[in-house]
């Protein structure tokens, strides 16, 4: 048995453990900045060591547990996803709470269970990596005790999830009963079309559409969104629904690939009404993180289309997606705490003359809106061709016309970001203040943002051998 | 100099001016604005060689670069120009050129707003360089945002609002976009099979001729591509962003889009869709000469109607759009060697009409025609330049408006005999509007309250002597336009006449 597959994730759990204790150890009156530059730290030794595990395909735990290429990718993703979320959000956690430590160690372990989730290739290890994901994502959405919203959200979120949670558990069971495995590939091979199965099936898809925050099961995101502090609500959109494609790509091509009649059409219609609804309802939105729950159905939406090529270059656009969406959240997210920070508050209003006050940040939140939109140059413009190249391909050109229609719409609100940020004059004459690795956060994300908009071949490389990884 | 990247160097320029003006302190102002002023007369002066250094008789594309870019797409990074985009590219410079220095009195927050121009020039550039599909869906869309902000910030509002008429540009220009990549996506898939795929126009043009594009499928793509480029080209029902938008929108915005993005779509028809999809065109031409005629009549009676200088001339393009139309659905030699021209030369003189225009706003406070009256007394630079013009808009022979227009009849008339007599009656209408309008606002009476109004000195005369001394030059000399361009158009209607036609 090779444990020294699972190093990445132990160490993310042995670095979580390390925060707590030296919370613990450290005077009550010193700042917790420092736990979560240690925890950056940490995590760019163990990013740098899943470099090393490039070419690996083997599995431990009798197979339950898969070190591939596509784990690899997705791994990848979310521990850069926390690193820029931690960079961001360091004055945001100081000023939030007082157990910062806590916030940190949890995030790490939010971190574990979505590692969990991508390597998983059983029922199982994979509920088990949903669930330390989701259990650790309830406590943070509410974790800032002095905001309503915040512990309203925390609530809300608990008793939806643990009621898809359940809806899942149940699909798993049934799948479990009629195929006698929770092996993936072993369900491949002992599945056949009978009803139950595809009740089953059904369950499981509702259970991963909740977690998408696909239409119709979407109704939590912008409360919760909303409430939750904003690092939180960047990595649910950014990492936890990446890990949820992570599982739900495992799933359907590996397990249920046969019965692709069944599920293409079920997909195609969640994916365009996502899109539709998602869309429409950002539109009306006032709070930025509240527009940006919206927009991150409709973005679900997209990334959920490229299930419907049904072969690697769909797999490999979603890939592409998930990985360019995170770039243009954190620009996002980044702007938005870096406002928060200044007058604390987070509606659209409050973005008002920042282009006058802090140009980079404006250039930011404006490349990176314009990147979820999909406009060219910008990074989203490639994801979307990628995916809706794929599935026009497969027969589903009416999909990939209602989504960039969608995305074109989509504009219309994201270009009322830049009115507010371009537009409109400074409400105060403040001088404007943000921390470095803010700065170098925001930064980031406008080059990878730009860059891979123009060059994608080295992004679209790795994710092609991800997504070859599952055939 | 066989393999100095001249393309490259001419759409680097504006980007590499961009960032030198991205550093530079807010408040440098007249810096910025010679920064601006080199960059586009170094892209000018290289485009000029270009076109100059062009060799017309052995025509099709030249200066041609290419390194692939994204190999599983077959994406390449490829550049060329031919008698076609060059003189779309001459366009490009001139105008851009004297947008600088119409925006040369724009004192506020002048770092963003000649960050923002150059950024739509390098747009309209690059669709006009690249060669290959994907690169130019890259650069379609980059002038949306900041011409959005532009409007927003430096625009002037009159009949509708700013916000209204910023937003209604973009979300009709995008609608439009996307219905186009969706066809850009249906042809790409349709093409070659999986493995062969190409995003190379040349490539892309071959597939017809391998018989890889049925023409169900022609017809479909075609029509997804007329959705976009009949958008942005403001042929009727899509139009109505066009007035609004210059109106709204400052200056040289107005310009740059009036006179160059505009063309990027009846280029797009051209490029993509006659050279790639012959089948779909020819489906589609009918309709699209019967568009043509609406076109040209509707939007010059809407002229006639109006009272603000800045929608007259808004409508009189879009009016001017439907002789392009109908030069490019009579699809003969001479119809699109004249639709090309009149391109050119519609961008020219509307450019020169909207700087005109413009100065006369700033220095009288009001463009709306019954105030204005008799300024040929204070200001007859102004008035020179409004006439070069508007008799070069109404076809008069001898400035450059002319042999595009009869070009485009002569070639049109052949095929569409009843379409092209309706819409050269167009043409009389055009001259009541316009001579209207430059008698009611030049001439008549000397009025006192104007005497304050010094005539266009300094910076303002260079898009007037500039794009005056255009005018000019391509009326009498109409060979330098129309045989570059026919160098090009000869040889592709020689290969669609033998099959498609």
């Amino acid at each position: 048995m090779n444990i020294a597959l699972l190093t990445s994730e132990i160490a993310v759990v042995i670095l979580a453990l390390l925060i707590i204790i030296f919370d613990l150890l450290l005077p009550r009156q010193e700042t917790r900045r420092s736990l979560g530059a240690f925890a950056v730290c940490g995590l760019l030794g163990i990013l740098v060591y899943t470099f090393s595990q490039y070419g690996i395909s083997a599995t431990v735990y009798h197979g339950f547990f898969v070190v591939d290429t596509f784990a690899l990718f997705f791994k990848q993703l979310f521990i850069v996803a926390t690193i820029l979320t931690l960079l961001f959000s360091l004055d945001y956690v100081e000023k939030m709470t007082r157990n910062a430590g806590e916030f940190y160690a949890l995030l790490l372990l939010g971190l574990v269970g979505m590692m969990v989730m991508a390597s998983a290739t059983d029922l199982l290890t994979l509920f088990i990596g949903l669930e330390l994901m989701t259990i650790v994502f309830y406590v943070l959405v509410g974790f800032d005790l002095k905001s309503v919203k915040s512990s309203e959200a925390g609530i809300k979120y608990a008793i939806l999830g643990s009621a898809s949670s359940a809806v899942f558990l149940y699909g798993v069971s049934w799948i479990y009963g009629f195929t006698g495995n929770i092996m993936l590939s072993q369900i491949a091979e002992h599945i056949t079309a009978s009803p139950a199965v595809l009740f089953g099936m059904g369950l499981m898809i509702a259970g991963f559409c909740f977690k998408l925050s696909i239409v119709p099961f979407h109704m939590w995101a912008p409360d919760v969104y909303e409430g939750a502090p904003i690092p939180v609500t960047a990595m649910l959109a950014m990492a936890s629904k990446a890990a949820g494609f992570a599982i739900m790509l495992r799933v359907f091509f590996v397990a249920f690939s046969n019965l692709q009649m069944y599920w293409l059409p079920i997909i195609s219609v969640l994916a365009g009404l996502s899109m539709v609804v998602g869309i429409v309802g950002a539109i009306w939105q006032k709070n930025t993180k509240r527009m940006l729950a919206y927009s991150s159905i409709a973005q679900a939406g997209y990334i959920l289309s490229g299930f419907l090529a049904a072969n690697p270059a769909g797999i490999k656009g979603m890939l592409v997606y998930a990985a360019l969406y995170m770039f243009a959240n954190v620009g996002a997210f980044a702007v938005t705490i870096a406002v928060y920070n200044q007058c604390g508050s987070d509606e659209i209003e409050d973005l008002s003359g920042l282009s006058q006050k802090s140009p980079l940040l404006a250039l930011v939140m404006t490349v990176s809106l314009m990147s979820m939109a999909g406009l060219p140059p910008m990074a989203g413009f490639v994801g979307k061709m990628y995916i809706f190249m794929a599935i026009a391909d497969n027969g589903y050109l009416w999909l990939a016309i209602l989504g960039l229609v969608m995305s074109m719409i989509s504009v219309y609100y994201y270009i009322l970001v830049v009115r507010a940020m371009y537009g409109k004059t400074v409400k105060d004459q403040q001088i404007f203040t943000m921390s470095g690795s803010l700065r170098i956060v925001a930064l980031l994300s406008l080059i990878a943002t730009l860059f891979i908009g123009i060059y994608p071949a080295p992004l679209a490389t790795l994710a092609n051998a991800a997504a070859m990884a599952l055939w | 100099m066989v393999h100095f990247p001249l393309l490259t160097t001419i759409l680097l320029t504006p980007i590499w001016g961009i960032l030198v003006l991205s550093i530079m302190p807010r408040d440098a102002d007249k810096m910025i604005k010679m920064i601006a002023a080199v960059t586009m007369a170094i892209a000018l002066g290289l485009t000029l060689y270009a076109y100059w250094a062009y060799d017309v008789s052995l025509g099709g594309l030249q200066y041609v670069e290419h390194v692939p870019w994204i190999e599983e797409l077959g994406v390449a990074y490829s550049l060329g120009v031919d008698g076609i985009s060059l003189p779309l590219l001459l366009l490009t410079m001139l105008v851009g050129f004297s947008t600088v220095f119409v925006s040369w009195n724009i004192n506020k927050r002048s770092k963003e707003f000649f960050i923002q121009l150059l950024l739509l020039i390098v747009g309209a550039i690059g669709t006009f360089v690249s060669q290959d599909l994907f690169i130019f869906l890259l650069f379609y869309e980059l002038g949306i945002v900041p011409t959005y902000i532009m409007m927003l910030v430096w625009g002037s509002a009159e009949r509708v609002s700013r916000e209204y008429a910023a937003m209604k540009l973009t979300i009709y220009l995008l609608l439009g976009s996307a219905f186009m990549l969706a066809g850009v996506i249906a042809l790409y898939v349709n093409a070659f099979p999986a493995g062969m795929r190409t995003f190379s126009m040349q490539a892309l043009a071959q597939a017809h001729i391998l018989g890889n594009l049925s023409e169900p499928v022609q017809i479909i793509v075609f029509f997804l591509l007329l959705l976009g480029f009949g958008s942005t080209l403001s042929m009727w029902p899509f139009y109505s962003w066009a007035p609004d938008g210059y109106a709204a929108a400052p200056t040289g915005v107005s310009m740059l889009h009036a006179g160059v993005l505009k063309k990027v779509g009846g280029y797009g028809l051209i490029r993509i869709g006659l050279l790639i999809l012959p089948l779909g065109v020819k489906f589609w031409a009918p309709f699209i000469a019967a568009f043509a005629v609406v076109n040209v009549l509707y939007a010059a009676f809407v002229a006639l109607a109006q009272k603000d200088l800045k929608y007259i001339i808004g409508y009189s393009s879009i009016s001017h759009m439907g002789y392009i139309l109908m030069g490019f659905a009579a699809l003969n030699v001479i119809s699109i060697d004249g639709a090309i021209a009149n391109m050119f030369a519609h961008g020219i003189m509307s450019a020169l009409f909207f700087a005109m225009i413009g100065l006369v706003y700033d220095k009288t406070k009001t463009r709306q025609v019954p105030e204005l009256g008799g300024l040929a007394h204070q200001m007859p630079r102004v008035a020179t330049g409004f006439m070069l013009a508007g008799m070069s808009s109404l076809g008069l022979p001898g400035l450059a408006g002319f042999i595009p227009e009869f070009t485009t009849f002569v070639g049109a008339f052949k095929v569409y005999p009843l379409y092209t007599f309706i819409a050269i009656s167009g043409i009389v209408f055009t001259a009541v509007y316009i001579l209207r309008m430059l008698a009611n606002v030049l001439f008549g009476p000397r009025r006192e309250e104007f005497d304050t109004c010094r005539d266009a000195s300094g910076a303002e005369l260079v898009s007037l002597i500039l794009l005056g001394t255009v005018l000019v030059v391509f009326g009498f000399f109409p060979q330098i336009l129309i045989g570059m361009i026919n160098s090009s158009v000869e040889p592709i209607m020689a290969t669609l006449m033998g099959g498609a036609f």
